[in-house]
């Protein structure tokens, strides 16, 4: 109650497309593996022709703790991250701690096309980047006429 | 793979912005602020300290193979932005910072006559 009548955003666009997503997500049909507001990681798919790409964003985590599986056409994604903030005392105070700390799991679902044997993963400034590339058969082809 | 701004995966990155996740911890030398800016290259972030308001901003640029469309987002905009109201003790032209794996780390010192001392209460 408190929170909600002081914690005053400065950022109010963003707030408001929030909103306005959880709104509209009312009428819409939901995933069986659904995922609350905020959940950690982010993740972010983007598709081309011959591949499928995931983002997951992982700040301050070290990449080789990552376990990243994929199972028929699912992609599984396990970490944790652990923040060890220093004890409060008279000396110290933790005014804020927003970023998440534990274990993590999210659950993809991917396009039945994926070739699960080419895969390549890469993490860089936080972003863990996985591409899948499509199955060869699956890839629109050009005909040429004799 | 080309190297890009963000604009397929977010589409909307002139619209909103997004708040970085923090932690602020105040010990007697000064702050140490965490700020999670994932997809920031170092060369994207901006941190600056102008009429006592520390503002940090970030923009993403991901690793994007050509003709990618978004399917899925949930970092919608590709603009990171906070600012925080500093204090007058703090000393904003000694503020260190640094960039590891999408988080930044800034440490604001208190300035020197702002740093506590032990004031001792004459009984008499």
């Amino acid at each position: 109650m408190y929170n909600n009548l002081f914690n005053f955003s400065d950022d109010l666009f963003s707030e408001l497309e929030q909103l306005q997503r959880q709104l509209v997500g009312r009428n819409i049909v939901s995933n069986i593996r659904p995922v609350a507001r905020g959940s950690f990681p982010a993740i972010n798919l983007g598709s081309t022709p011959s591949s499928v790409e995931v983002y997951a964003f992982v700040p301050g985590v070290d990449a080789k703790s990552l376990d990243i599986q994929i199972d028929k056409n699912l992609l599984t994604l396990q970490g944790e991250r652990n923040l060890v903030l220093p004890k409060e005392d008279n000396k110290l105070t933790v005014y804020a701690q927003e970023r998440f700390s534990g274990k993590f799991k999210r659950v993809i679902t991917l396009p039945d096309d994926v070739d699960v044997s080419k895969v390549t993963a890469s993490y860089k400034e936080g972003v863990l980047h996985i591409s899948i590339q499509r199955r060869a058969e699956a890839q629109p082809k050009r005909i040429e006429i004799q | 793979m080309t190297e890009s701004t963000n604009k397929t995966v977010a589409p909307k990155a002139e619209l909103a912005t997004l708040r970085p996740l923090v932690t602020i911890v105040e010990e007697e030398s000064g702050f140490t602020l965490t700020a999670e800016l994932p997809g920031v290259p170092k060369e994207n972030v901006r941190v600056q300290v102008e009429n006592n308001v520390l503002t940090l901003e970030g923009e993403i640029r991901l690793q994007t193979p050509e003709h990618m469309e978004s399917t899925h987002a949930e970092i919608g905009s590709a603009k990171y932005k906070r600012a925080f109201t500093l204090s007058r003790e703090l000393d904003s032209t000694k503020i260190e910072a640094s960039q590891r794996d999408g988080v930044l780390t800034l440490h604001i010192p208190k300035a020197e006559h702002a740093q506590p001392r032990k004031i001792e209460v004459q009984i008499g």
